[in-house]
């Protein structure tokens, strides 16, 4: 039998953690008091039964965020404290966004939009974006968040290939939508938030969703466990990027690890710098926090060290889910920023996106008495999979140990059997199962089958394990950019790089950084006629900007004469990834001889 | 705002500012917080102003903060025009 974390509280065992297991710094008994007896024996009948869902029934992870939480009593609790960068600010409750979302859901189905089409939101962080994912989710449509910052290329390749039905966006971002509409047949509503009539273009609709009527009563489609919920476009090595198919089952996982590892309770003001445009935004920016009931608090907002103490400090924020290279920014600008607010409303720090060095841990506790907890997962995987858990002492530069019910290990990268032996690199690999795993790729199922082997799901990084059970990781295991936590895939990169009239070649390889841990760099032969200057340089570095987005903008090119290749031809990106590494090429025999 | 302000602000307007957003740029704009320039692209920002005025920006003084406004980015070229002239 499980035993569910109150249970193990209650029966004494509450804040007697060893001291060996009981950190310095922990100052109170989280949500997971013992980590070796929940991992033993569980099984996600925890999460149904507290989120009161029974096998077979329906499940909706729209209602189970907003509808559920009003009849727990939470109706009059905000649920969402807003503002933006000039300091405008609302304020929503459960009920708000119950009302809301069934107000948006209501106006997508008179649209005639059917359960199971795809709706994009392609917004900045405005309230319409949240309560919006919700709405289209009650409906039974499949919300499809795009980050705003992508150009009219990248956001025509994931609408193509989801053969996306409506957009909701916002005025601003219109123009990258009206220049590739004519290519997209599928696409039969374009949906603006914040339009008056009078700026509609052709087959534009306005909504304003605090100006329409309210609808109290919505009747919840009823989605079942494997019902699609969320498409999440992630990059890989080769080809355009992926549609990640996420199912509504998948609020078990985002529930319970939201409670488990970022250990939010009922009083917590919560805030996670994601955005949904990526899966941590939702994952975690909405489902994670709305299912536990929980007040999060939204900063629409660029990078400003001062502006972000203090909204901590204003909105008295207590979880703080953070990124690395925020992290390193952060650290940049000193302590000093930060000594000049009051922080002590923080009580926990969780940071997500890429792996978090020991020093920005160390840094963490000198500037916050707290240390950031890392934690470990991905697109594909729905839900944190290896994390540092509050309660648990913390070894700075690790990624921690699995979340119980999750079977992880390295692989050895010929045979895929797990490396036995601490401290030996491998792949790190799941075995498949949890709520929150994908279910397939979108039109891609072969490209989803490719990501298993000996009936493990191999997460393409490498990591070693220590004697403790801690994850340590090493890098990528393929040719994927991680920039500032963003997978970025080298094709679609290369491929934009194709549309500058002087580009004969490219090759878009990782460089370090010491902020971002991983920059785009370009290697790049020009056609006859071109010379390499500044002004080509940064010509390139504006087209990529604008066609793609700003993190896969290449932060430097290299003009080079050829591009090492195989013998048949195929750009080998690894030896220009070493070089720029400094490691070695390893063997070189398929290299052709120039 | 003086000359390298203006050019600033004209180069921003013309290539950072997406069509449809009629924001005017002053020389208080929030830029980064404003979303209009993020960390990435402040790269090919520096890049423009390093080959505009012949400076070298060192990674340590190209912050966020540095990059926020017109008048925060005029007054980082213009200690680095000086430092240039006085070495």
């Amino acid at each position: 039998m499980v035993r569910s974390p109150e249970a193990i509280r209650h029966s004494g065992q509450a804040g007697v953690l060893s001291p060996d297991e009981r950190p310095d710094w922990a100052e109170s008994v989280s949500n997971l008091p013992s980590y070796t007896e929940l991992s033993s024996g569980f099984d996600w009948s925890v999460a149904e039964h507290e989120l009161g869902h029974k096998p077979g029934d329906p499940i909706n992870i729209g209602w189970m965020c907003s509808d559920r939480i009003c009849q727990l009593g939470m109706a009059k609790k905000p649920a969402l404290l807003w503002e933006d960068y000039q300091g405008n600010e609302k304020r929503f409750t459960y009920n708000d966004i119950r009302t809301l979302s069934n107000t948006i859901a209501h106006f997508l189905l008179g649209l005639g939009i059917l359960p199971g089409e795809r709706v994009c939101l392609f917004m900045d962080r405005v309230p319409e974006l949240y309560i919006g994912f919700l709405g289209i989710l009650k409906m039974g449509a499949v919300a499809q968040p795009l980050f705003s910052a992508f150009g009219e290329d990248s956001l025509f390749v994931r609408l193509a290939d989801a053969g996306t039905s409506a957009i909701v966006t916002q005025k601003k971002h219109a123009h990258k939508v009206r220049k590739i509409r004519n290519r997209l047949p599928n696409l039969k509503y374009v949906i603006l938030v914040d339009a008056d009539e009078a700026s509609l273009q052709p087959q534009e609709i306005s909504f304003h969703m605090e100006q329409a009527p309210r609808v109290e009563d919505f009747a919840v489609y009823p989605t079942k466990a494997e019902s699609p919920s969320v498409l999440h476009y992630t990059s890989g090595t080769t080809g355009q990027p992926k549609g990640a198919q996420h199912v509504h089952y998948s609020v078990l996982s985002q529930y319970l690890t939201a409670k488990w590892v970022l250990d939010l309770r009922p009083d917590d003001i919560y805030w996670c710098n994601a955005d949904p445009g990526w899966v941590t935004g939702t994952s975690y920016g909405i489902i994670g926090p709305w299912a536990n009931g929980v007040t999060q608090a939204v900063l629409d907002s660029g990078f400003n060290a001062e502006r972000w103490y203090q909204f901590i400090e204003k909105r008295r924020v207590t979880v703080w889910y953070s990124a690395p290279t925020a992290i390193r920014l952060l650290m940049k600008e000193g302590t000093e920023i930060a000594e000049k607010h009051n922080l002590s409303s923080l009580r926990h720090l969780a940071s997500v996106g890429e792996p978090l060095n020991a020093e920005a841990v160390v840094w963490s506790q000198e500037a916050f008495g707290k240390p950031f907890h890392d934690t470990f997962w991905q697109t594909e995987t729905g839900c944190i999979v290896i994390t540092n858990f509050p309660g648990m002492p913390v070894k700075p530069g690790s990624m921690g140990k699995p979340f119980p019910g999750i079977a992880a290990t390295v692989l050895d990268p010929k045979t895929y059997e797990p490396v036995n032996q601490p401290g030996v690199a491998g792949l790190i690999a799941l075995r498949p199962g949890w709520p929150s795993q994908i279910r397939s790729y979108w039109n891609n199922e072969a490209g989803f089958k490719a990501k298993f082997k000996n009936g493990w799901y191999l997460c393409g990084d490498r990591a070693s394990i220590d004697r403790d059970g801690y994850f340590w990781f090493m890098g990528r295991d393929d040719d994927v950019i991680n920039t500032g936590g963003h997978l970025v895939g080298p094709f679609e990169i290369e491929s934009a790089l194709l549309g500058c009239p002087s580009v004969a070649e490219s090759a878009a390889v990782a460089k370090p950084d010491p902020v971002n841990m991983e920059v785009v760099k370009a290697y790049v032969t020009l056609k006859r006629g071109f010379t390499r200057s500044d002004d080509l340089e940064l010509e390139i570095m504006n087209h990529i900007r604008k066609r793609l987005s700003p993190l896969a903008m290449p932060q430097e090119i290299e003009f080079v004469d050829s591009l090492p290749k195989t013998r048949s031809g195929k750009i080998v990106r690894r030896i220009l990834r070493c070089k720029e590494f400094h490691e070695p090429v390893g063997d070189l025999s398929t290299i052709m001889d120039d | 705002m003086d000359e390298v302000g203006k050019v600033v602000r004209d180069y921003i307007t013309r290539e950072y500012l997406q069509e449809g957003d009629d924001r005017e740029i002053t020389e208080t704009t929030a830029l980064i917080s404003g979303g209009i320039v993020d960390s990435f692209s402040m790269v090919s920002l520096l890049r423009f102003l390093e080959k505009k005025y012949s400076i070298h920006i060192p990674a340590e003084a190209a912050t966020p903060e540095a990059f926020d406004t017109v008048q925060s980015i005029e007054a980082l070229v213009h200690r680095f025009q000086r430092t240039e002239v006085s070495v």
